[in-house]
């Protein structure tokens, strides 16, 4: 029997675009109109329980995006680059764990990359209008032009993510392979992926099709397991099936529960709008006391003044 | 009564009117490399601080300029500043006469300065502007250090960044309130601005401000003989 979500073969015919301007709902530092229509939500689920790590998905990607990541060294695990760079948009990052209860050594691999926040924090901390983007169907995506460097995007986000390249200095980082999503295609990820541990569909689907991964999981004795879709980012499009989801920091140190840190909300919120306030009010200040008060001069007596205690003590 | 606050350089021309010199080449000269490059690092900063001043980055040459030549004008300023510290922090030292001349404050703002006790080189105010600038650019190159990506990206963690980012922000617009304080101070005290530009100060301006301080450049140059000063 055919795999249900199997990806739609390459076009062999001229596509047309069917993502653009008109669909984002977000732009940073800037607004866009509210778009016209609005497209099926979209994600990507990577079942972390069915993964081989053979990295057939970095690969792809690197194929895809025209990437080539420069040779690095052994850092003494399997993780190979051992981070995300601008080259490496997606890592497999292998955790030993021994599970308490079973005494049994878990291999625990976990594909990392841009999880595509309903919430975005990198959009939310980035100063440049238009350098980020999210479409309607839930893609979080980088617009390179507009990209100014600055790295707020890395402080903006909850997972740790972009990257900044410091050939170009613009940021870089999974884009959900918008282009293939574009033209009616999935991500070349999860196309490569040997296992169908990486399923692209649209999020109801993706939900449902979890579900069924999770009664499965629980049958075979993994009673913890579940879907990884945290409320405090207002969900992502990037999903995950874990076997131990009451504890997702054992899967190199996927955050329990994510969200824009309130620093960063500090930082975006109240301050951007009390600092120009502030600054309003100081400079309304010396213009009205200047409107009020009048200039501070001296007076023809002080000159004198100044005068007679000069001369007085010179004679 | 030892002459704590008069400067090098600072010195009397008797004559019609009085005029005093107040800040050396030097010092002007340090003193306006500190105030541009504070103007530049404002404008700059603004426009990545909010979306709506975002189009200042023009005058740098676009975002990616603007990115990368802002903390090198904070190197400048840090510099410069710190010379400026050297030059003046012992007459910025604070003295029981501010506590009084700051609870006047009311007499200041109301230009009755005649209600006020006799004050040296600085008064309350200007070290106020003087202590907390230097505070603030402290905690400026401090933050904007762990926030220079491009050559400090591994020395913090993200945490750390996120701190620093919001520090460097509230002391960016801070300093930028003490700055206006400072410019407008100057401009609303007529006769200060020549103190900077060509050096000196009118007799009467330093009567009726920094009486104190005359004062002591008048005796003091009585104790030390009045040859040079005479024109």
């Amino acid at each position: 029997m055919a795999f249900e979500f199997e990806l739609p073969p390459p076009p062999t015919e001229n596509v047309t675009s069917n993502l653009g301007e008109a669909d984002w709902v977000r732009r940073s530092a800037s607004s866009v109109p509210p778009p016209s229509r609005q497209l099926t939500p979209v994600a990507k689920l990577i079942d972390v329980s069915k993964c081989i790590g053979c990295k057939a998905c970095q690969s792809a990607c690197m194929q895809w995006n025209d990437l080539r990541q420069p040779i690095g060294v052994n850092v003494g695990a399997y993780d190979n680059p051992s981070d995300l760079t601008p080259e490496s948009l997606t890592v497999m990052r292998f955790t030993e764990w021994v599970n308490p209860q079973t005494n049994n050594l878990e291999w625990l691999i976990r594909k990392d990359g841009c999880m595509h926040c309903a919430d975005p924090g990198c959009l939310k901390a980035c100063p440049a209008p238009g350098a980020i983007v999210q479409y309607s169907n839930g893609i979080v995506d980088f617009v390179h032009e507009n990209c100014i460097g600055c790295g707020y995007c890395i402080k903006g986000c909850p997972f740790n993510i972009p990257r900044i390249s410091p050939v170009d200095h613009k940021a870089y980082k999974c884009t959900l392979c918008s282009d293939r999503v574009a033209v009616g295609q999935g991500p070349a990820c999860a196309k490569a992926c040997p296992t169908h541990a990486i399923v692209f569909g649209t999020k109801e689907e993706m939900t449902k099709h979890a579900q069924e991964r999770i009664t499965d999981l629980k049958s075979r004795g993994y009673e913890n397991a579940g879907l990884y879709d945290p409320p405090g980012v207002g969900g992502t499009h990037v999903m995950y099936v874990l076997h131990h989801a009451d504890q997702p920091q054992i899967y190199a140190d996927l955050p329990k529960d994510p969200r824009i840190s309130p620093i960063v909300q500090l930082w975006k919120g109240v301050t951007k709008y009390a600092g120009l306030t502030a600054i309003a009010a100081f400079a309304a200040f010396g213009f009205l006391h200047h409107l009020v008060q009048g200039p501070n001069r001296v007076t023809r007596e002080d000159e004198q003044n100044a005068k007679r205690l000069t001369e007085g003590s010179t004679s | 009564m030892s002459a704590y606050d008069v400067e090098s350089g600072d010195q009397l021309h008797p004559g019609d009117p009085v005029t005093v010199d107040r800040y050396t080449t030097r010092a002007r000269l340090n003193h306006w490399i500190t105030a541009i490059s504070l103007v530049l690092l404002a404008l700059s900063g603004l426009a990545l601080f909010h979306p709506s001043l975002f189009f200042l980055t023009g005058l740098f040459g676009g975002g990616q300029m603007t990115r990368m030549i802002h903390p090198w004008i904070g190197v400048v300023l840090f510099v410069s500043f710190f010379a400026l510290f050297v030059r003046f922090w012992r007459a910025n030292l604070w003295r029981s006469v501010d506590l009084t001349w700051l609870a006047r404050l009311g007499a200041v703002l109301g230009n009755h300065e005649e209600r006020l006790p006799e004050v040296g080189k600085y008064n309350a105010g200007q070290k106020l502007v003087f202590w907390s600038m230097s505070a603030l650019i402290v905690a400026l190159i401090s933050s904007g250090l762990v926030i220079w990506d491009q050559y400090f990206f591994s020395y913090s963690t993200l945490e750390q960044k996120q701190i620093a980012v919001l520090i460097h922000s509230i002391a960016a617009i801070m300093a930028i309130c003490v700055w206006i304080v400072h410019v407008y101070a100057a401009i609303w005290v007529r006769g200060t601005i020549r103190a900077m530009t060509r050096g000196s100060v009118t007799g009467g301006w330093a009567w009726k401000h920094h009486r104190k301080w005359l004062k002591e450049l008048v005796t003091g140059k009585t104790k030390h003989g009045r040859t040079q000063a005479v024109p």
